[in-house]
């Protein structure tokens, strides 16, 4: 199979098109067998090809397919790659994706488009495997933009509703921004090392010999990371750029779910690890990527804070928690920023599944102030949300507290020192946050009085299909953080940061082995506590009283209104881009370029030969007269040209002699 | 013996009245014997030249000159007749329209 490779992404390709040209006309159940069965398959070859990797030892597969682009020394090709980073994300992308689809066989049953949702998830699988399998910056690209690509399509799937619309435009052009960092970035990447290959950059001798930039000295490889960087943060949803994905929400919950929490916008962090020895390279790119990071978590935990659409809460935990894995990347624990990528990828697929489970109960509602009280009549949906809530919030011995734990403890060691601090203190505050909005959304839709219309909506627990892979998601939210757990408690090394060491062996930072168990037992004792104040403010806001929560946003109005508003960022940036863009495109190039410019020059030729013509017209008078005078004149004008041509003519009259 | 300049010039006047009644009579008959007016005068220049040069080509172009010419008339005197028959008229300035 691991010669095989490439049937793992062409699997969802083909289902996509099978679905997308002939499932128009198909019931329901066969395009269900045709999404459900190649997302399936690709999983099982997924499986298969990983075991096989295993098996044979390697530390690396590199594989060329087929040659895409050969231009002299240059190559880009189809190639695929697989290394222990690879098989994480192959197997997460696989494996939640496919539990994805099937909640959506059952979320999506009473939707008009079916086929076409189908098609268009299995196309996103299709891009995503693209991406992570890559072996080149440029076949990465092409799953980057692919992905892109239907995240728009799917964002926009109920495109009769304009929101929807907007925002499937806004996402894709915001991405375009970080999009063309990403192209500056390869290009400054081919012209130092001639070649787009990972494995060829990563290993040159070029590189090799290439000094660690300094920071404050920025160089190539600086740039070119922070270029690269851009990318992410357009893809991964990081300040400045983090703008579309609150709005992304517009689309189905199983797309919320799949791409814009667990799989797409992690591509950004992928790219940052896959590229770890470049980073190494470059400090003051690895710096402005943990301060980003950061700073990314902390300002959307904030916001989260105060919303009260149930995906909107959890849009602004992703892009936190997207910050969460960038300060890992930017302190040098690549191998945590990928372990909290997968953690991630199963509690908060989970945590949108079942928020769509929630919403799907309610008749389609997703304000939680007309929620409440639901947990007992939904019991399984209730379960799964509180397991990845604790798992999100950092309980042990839920996922998320291992990697979260893990990233705090990176962030503490090897920041440098005050800045290490200042990351870990604005890290650790974020983690109070999420613990506190968190249980918010949980007090608020399952707890306290029920706020909605009991005559109107009629909750019902939503059906197997939606609910298996919530429970499957639920059992690898708790267990999936275990694999760190020896290092915890002192029994083993960390099985996650061991099985990546090949990957990134080089470029993490160790910290000093022995007081390190004491350290991370400590700061991991004050992240519960912080927790769990987190969660007591919550219970005493929201639930204890009521009408606390009302008294505290009223005594300070302005923040609340700031945070309510997203600090108006929206409107900061349609005013400082969005306007002068449409006046630029408007006045200049509309009215201007084009419709004077370019329309005016076609229009002008065209009127200039009209009148011409016209003034040509008066010369055909029907007067035969006047032909016979024109006929006269041009004779004339042939004999002058015969005797009296000035470049070499030939003297007629030469003949006479 | 006549020299050729004589033989010239007379080709040359008679040639200078048909191209003066080609462009100015009205009538469309006039107007056809003037352009023969034109082609004999040529027919003369011709002639004169041959004779001048001691060759035949002249002459041999003459001989076409007055094929040409019959065929020509021919047709042209068919238009002329249809064109009176249609339009009661041989005057050339009433006859400026295509269509009848």
């Amino acid at each position: 199979m691991l010669e095989y490779l490439w049937i793992v992404p062409l699997l969802p390709l083909l289902g996509a098109a099978v679905n997308g040209l002939f499932g128009a006309k198909w019931p329901n159940k066969i395009v269900n067998g045709v999404a459900i069965g190649s997302t399936g398959l690709s999983f099982l070859c997924a499986l298969k090809a990983v075991r096989e990797f295993f098996e044979s030892g390697q530390v690396l597969f590199h594989k060329e397919f087929l040659t895409w682009i050969a231009a002299g020394n240059f190559r880009v090709g189809f190639d695929l790659l697989m290394d222990q980073l690879t098989v994480v994300m192959v197997l997460v992308v696989t494996g939640v994706g496919w539990l994805i689809h099937i909640y959506a066989t059952g979320y999506m049953a009473q939707e008009g488009g079916y086929y076409r949702f189908f098609s268009y998830l299995n196309l996103f699988m299709f891009f995503m495997l693209i991406l992570v399998l890559a072996a080149n910056y440029v076949l990465l690209f092409v799953g980057w933009e692919g992905v892109g690509l239907s995240s728009y399509l799917l964002i926009g799937f109920y495109f009769l509703r304009k929101s929807a619309s907007d925002a499937g435009k806004k996402a894709f052009i915001v991405n375009r921004i970080g999009d063309f960092g990403f192209m500056l970035g390869m290009f400054l990447l081919f012209r130092a090392f001639h070649t787009l290959d990972f494995q060829a950059i990563f290993t040159s001798s070029t590189l090799q010999g290439w000094p660690v930039e300094l920071s404050g000295h920025p160089g190539t490889l600086t740039f070119a990371c922070l270029l690269i960087f851009t990318g992410a943060c357009g893809k991964s949803a990081q300040l400045p750029l983090y703008v579309w994905l609150p709005d992304a929400m517009e689309g189905p919950t199983p797309v919320s779910a799949l791409i814009h929490a667990a799989t797409m916008v992690t591509a950004g962090v992928y790219v940052v690890a896959r590229s770890h020895i470049l980073f190494a390279h470059a400090p003051t790119a690895m710096l402005v990527v943990a301060i980003v990071g950061c700073a990314t978590a902390f300002f959307a935990a904030t916001i989260g804070l105060v919303q009260t659409d149930i995906k909107k809460v959890l849009a602004y935990s992703t892009v936190s928690q997207l910050g969460y894995m960038f300060l890992a990347c930017g302190v040098g624990a690549f191998s945590a920023g990928i372990f909290h990528l997968m953690t991630h990828a199963f509690f908060k697929a989970l945590l949108f599944l079942a928020a769509g489970s929630v919403i799907h109960a309610v008749g389609g509602e997703q304000d939680m102030n007309r929620m409440g009280g639901l947990s007992k009549k939904i019991r399984w949906t209730y379960l799964a949300m509180l397991t990845a809530t604790l798992a999100i919030a950092g309980f042990p011995p839920f996922a998320g507290f291992f990697s979260k734990d893990s990233i705090l403890l990176s962030a503490f060691q090897n920041g440098g020192h005050s800045a290490g601090y200042a990351l870990y203190g604005f890290g650790l505050a974020t983690a109070l946050l999420t613990s506190f909005y968190m249980f918010r959304l949980i007090f608020l839709t399952f707890h306290g009085k029920q706020r909605y219309d009991e005559h109107k909506v009629h909750v019902h627990e939503s059906p197997r299909t939606m609910l298996v892979p919530l429970m499957i998601l639920a059992v690898l939210s708790i267990i999936g953080g275990w694999l760190a757990a020896p290092a915890m408690l002192g029994t083993g090394p960390d099985y996650f940061t061991k099985f990546l060491q090949p990957v990134f062996g080089g470029s993490e930072a160790a910290g000093p082995e022995g007081e390190v168990r004491a350290l991370e037992l400590t700061l991991a004792g004050i992240a519960v506590i912080t927790a769990l104040i987190g969660v007591t403010v919550a219970f005493w806001l929201y639930l204890k009283g009521p009408g606390k929560a009302d008294i505290l946003a009223k005594s300070m109005r302005g923040v609340y209104t700031a945070l309510l508003n997203k600090y108006y960022v929206d409107e900061f940036y349609a005013a400082m881009i969005v306007k002068p863009l449409l006046w630029i495109s408007t006045n200049v190039l509309w009215k201007a370029a084009d419709v004077a410019g370019i329309d005016g020059a076609v229009n002008g030729i065209a009127a200039g030969t009209t009148a011409i013509g016209d003034g040509v017209r008066h010369t055909q008078s029907g007067n035969t007269r006047s032909y016979a005078v024109w006929v006269v004149v041009g004779a004339l004008v042939v004999m002058a040209v015969i005797f009296f041509w000035p470049f070499g003519g030939k003297p007629v009259l030469g003949m006479l002699r | 013996m006549v020299p050729t300049n004589y033989y010239v010039i007379l080709s040359a006047i008679l040639f200078g009245l048909g191209l003066f009644a080609f462009i100015f009579k009205r009538n469309i008959i006039t107007i056809f014997m003037s352009i023969e007016l034109m082609l004999n005068a040529v027919n003369l220049a011709f002639v004169a030249f041959s004779q001048a040069l001691g060759r035949l080509d002249g002459q041999v172009f003459v001989l076409f000159v007055i094929v040409v010419a019959a065929a020509e008339a021919a047709v042209g005197l068919g238009i002329i007749i249809l064109i009176a028959r249609s339009r009661q008229t041989l005057n050339v300035e009433r006859v400026n329209l295509l269509k009848l």
